[in-house]
């Protein structure tokens, strides 16, 4: 095991946190600033690469798909915010988990329906299908690009939430809504549009999952708990939370399997219960 | 009342095609996922089953009844007993889970209803935990990995990694393998098992298999995992030569890997691109009816009915005659010569080395060996 051995599983854990980064901050967000479980972040997650596979089928377009199943997400997640989510807000935290929890059942069998049960897949574009020589080895390009996508979401969400007045609206609503709606910030709209940018997100991860992993009628509900263990370890609606979480959960995974094969399973649960009994609240809460 | 009671109990039979089952000589009870992750192989199966008994004309002498086991073992066993108890069903064909499989077994062994296995590998069900009643005409995981052993040593590997996900056939399929390398002389220099269903990403795998010092990676993976499995590969530029289980390559989905696949060399009881008259008869039709080339799914339900069909024209009609004759069948089935082993009610098949190679813009399957007759050992099974 050399040193070109570690780059390469350190550039493996970057890339799986990203991706992971890109699922859990939308979830995060809308945790923390409507204080509602939208348990169908993983499905929708899988429409995303359903959606992105279809567009690529038709057009031949890598880069439509990944351009055009973000949005399509975004409005099936404005449909279900106007059609269920909003109605639900006031209704308590059970009727939140068993309604989404039935949409993940409804979205699983609406793609059986539309896509069919054997496992589909995307191919990566041809420009970023080879390798590219990085730190002294040879990487695959494509999985470069994840980490160059995470790090560009990353950035300017965190810019959008801490340099501009719309990110200073969305940390007064999270930090009291009563307060911000008293101060004159319309907090449905604001709502409507985070949960709608988080929709997106998991649309974007779904699409840009899809040249990596294939897509199956089960990819949206085995991602989804690593996702709620990278919220509830990071601690809920933030974004250095979700930051951090994603870190966590994608490098103990990673060299978990490299270090600790026996246990990979195990380790991130181990650490989940961890972080319940020492610090409930998460690493980085919104709320301190 | 009770009239309006016994119309609705008609209308409900006649939904459920019971009605047909006063004319039919012979009562099926197809027991497979139709939903949840096998969904897909549950489906070729049945699409497989429907063909060979249409095929032969007999579509009306069979009444089917189908139940969805969602390839969960209580789902299953609920509904063996109600096609056993309730629909009274002649023969059992089905089971694409292992566990399922394992769930059912003491079920219909005490209930002397005889099952025809159209999947499940695992290989006690024809061992230690054989049932007269049990007959499998797929293959046993042990079955298709063994000869997998002497082809790598003869091909010059001697150090192979290998992978496969932590459940039971998983570990069968790379014991089975491990096994038949060492006694040919080979080393496995490594290996790991990862966890079934949670590994979306191999990425720290195939990097843990680039350093081990193998001259190969040996493999187990299907369905979804595969598809992720041989594409991460072929991202991370085919450093070490792939070779698995067959079921890593299926032609039912080897198009979603792509050109990653190429130059994977796997092992499997049957591939479509055969050269017999048999085969290319039956890809030939089956091609015209479903617009789709069969798998090796397909052929085992072909052959479960293929062989209760020989099994009633040996003059068997009810569970107990049935299961008897059962064992004693043989014929050339598409996948080449197949029999029944009454040693342990396993099917006794050719296992098939093939290459997957680019033809144009598809992939097919190019067979570079033939490992005829392949017979599992007793392993414990007292049938005879």
């Amino acid at each position: 095991m050399d040193a070109g051995f570690w780059v390469l599983q350190l550039l493996n854990a970057t890339q799986f946190s990203m991706l992971l980064f890109l699922l859990s901050v939308g979830l995060t967000v809308i945790f923390g600033l409507l204080h509602f479980v939208n348990l169908a972040h993983g499905a929708l997650y899988m429409l995303g690469a359903y959606v992105g596979i279809s567009v690529a089928a038709s057009s031949g377009s890598f880069w439509a798909a990944f351009i055009l199943a973000p949005i399509a997400v975004t409005a099936i997640g404005a449909v279900l915010y106007v059609t269920l989510i909003d109605r639900l807000r006031g209704a308590g935290p059970m009727n939140q988990v068993l309604v989404t929890f039935g949409l993940i059942f409804v979205f699983l069998d609406v793609v059986r329906l539309l896509w069919g049960d054997v496992a589909l897949s995307l191919t990566a574009p041809k420009s970023l299908s080879g390798a590219a020589e990085i730190l002294g080895v040879s990487y695959p390009a494509y999985r470069l690009f994840i980490i160059g996508l995470g790090a560009v979401v990353m950035a300017s969400l965190w810019l959008v939430l801490s340099r501009t007045q719309i990110g200073a609206m969305i940390r007064a609503s999270v930090e009291n809504e009563a307060m911000a709606a008293a101060l004159g910030i319309n907090v449905g709209r604001l709502f409507f549009s985070v949960f709608c940018l988080g929709c997106a997100l998991a649309g974007l991860a779904g699409v840009a999952a899809a040249p990596i992993v294939s897509a199956t009628t089960g990819m949206g509900i085995s991602i989804l708990i690593p996702t709620l263990i990278v919220v509830v370890i990071g601690g809920l609606g933030s974004l250095q939370g979700a930051i951090l979480g994603s870190f966590i959960v994608g490098f103990i995974e990673t060299f978990g399997a490299v270090l600790l094969p026996g246990f990979a399973a195990v380790l991130i649960y181990v650490l989940l219960a961890a972080v319940l009994v020492l610090r409930p609240e998460g690493l980085l809460p919104a709320r301190g | 009342m009770k009239r309006g009671l016994s119309t609705i109990a008609l209308a409900a039979a006649a939904s459920l095609g019971l009605t047909g089952a006063a004319f039919a000589e012979t009562t099926v009870g197809l027991l497979l996922p139709y939903s949840g992750t096998y969904a897909a192989l549950g489906n070729d199966i049945t699409d497989g089953f429907n063909f060979a008994i249409e095929e032969a004309g007999r579509a009306d002498a069979f009444a089917i009844v189908r139940e969805d086991t969602e390839a969960k073992p209580p789902v299953g066993l609920a509904m063996a007993r109600k096609l056993v108890l309730e629909d009274e069903v002649d023969v059992l064909v089905g089971v694409v889970s292992s566990g399922v499989l394992g769930a059912l077994r003491d079920f219909v062994d005490g209930a002397e209803v005889p099952l025809i296995v159209a999947n499940a590998g695992n290989d006690a069900a024809t061992g230690e935990a054989c049932s007269p009643y049990i007959v499998r005409v797929s293959f046993s995981n042990a079955q298709v990995n063994r000869p997998m052993g002497q082809w790598l040593v003869d091909q010059g590997i001697g150090k192979v990694y290998t992978l496969a996900p932590d459940y039971a056939a998983g570990h069968q399929m790379i014991e089975a393998f491990t096994e038949a390398y060492a006694a040919a002389g080979g080393e496995v220099v490594g290996g790991e098992f990862t966890p079934f269903g949670q590994t979306s990403d191999f990425g720290p795998y195939l990097t843990n298999a680039g350093s081990s010092g193998a001259e190969a990676i040996f493999v187990f993976y299907a369905g979804g995992e595969a598809i992720s499995f041989v594409k991460q590969y072929g991202s991370f530029g085919k450093k070490l030569p792939l070779y698995g289980s067959g079921f890593l390559t299926s032609p039912l989905y080897v198009g979603a890997e792509g050109e990653a696949a190429v130059g994977v060399t796997a092992s499997l009881h049957y591939v479509p691109t055969l050269d017999t008259p048999e085969n290319k008869a039956f890809v030939d039709a089956f091609k015209a009816k479903f617009e789709r080339t069969p798998s090796e799914y397909s052929v085992q339900g072909y052959d479960a009915a293929r062989t209760l069909m020989a099994a009633i024209d040996s003059g068997a009609a009810d569970r107990a005659s049935i299961a008897a004759a059962l064992p004693k069948v043989s014929y050339a089935s598409p996948r080449g010569p197949v029999e029944i082993d009454p040693a342990t009610n396993n099917v006794v098949q050719n296992i098939y080395i093939y290459e997957t190679v680019a033809d144009g813009d598809g992939l097919t399957q190019k067979v570079v060996g033939t490992v005829e007759a392949v017979r599992d050992e007793p392993n414990g099974c007292e049938l005879q």
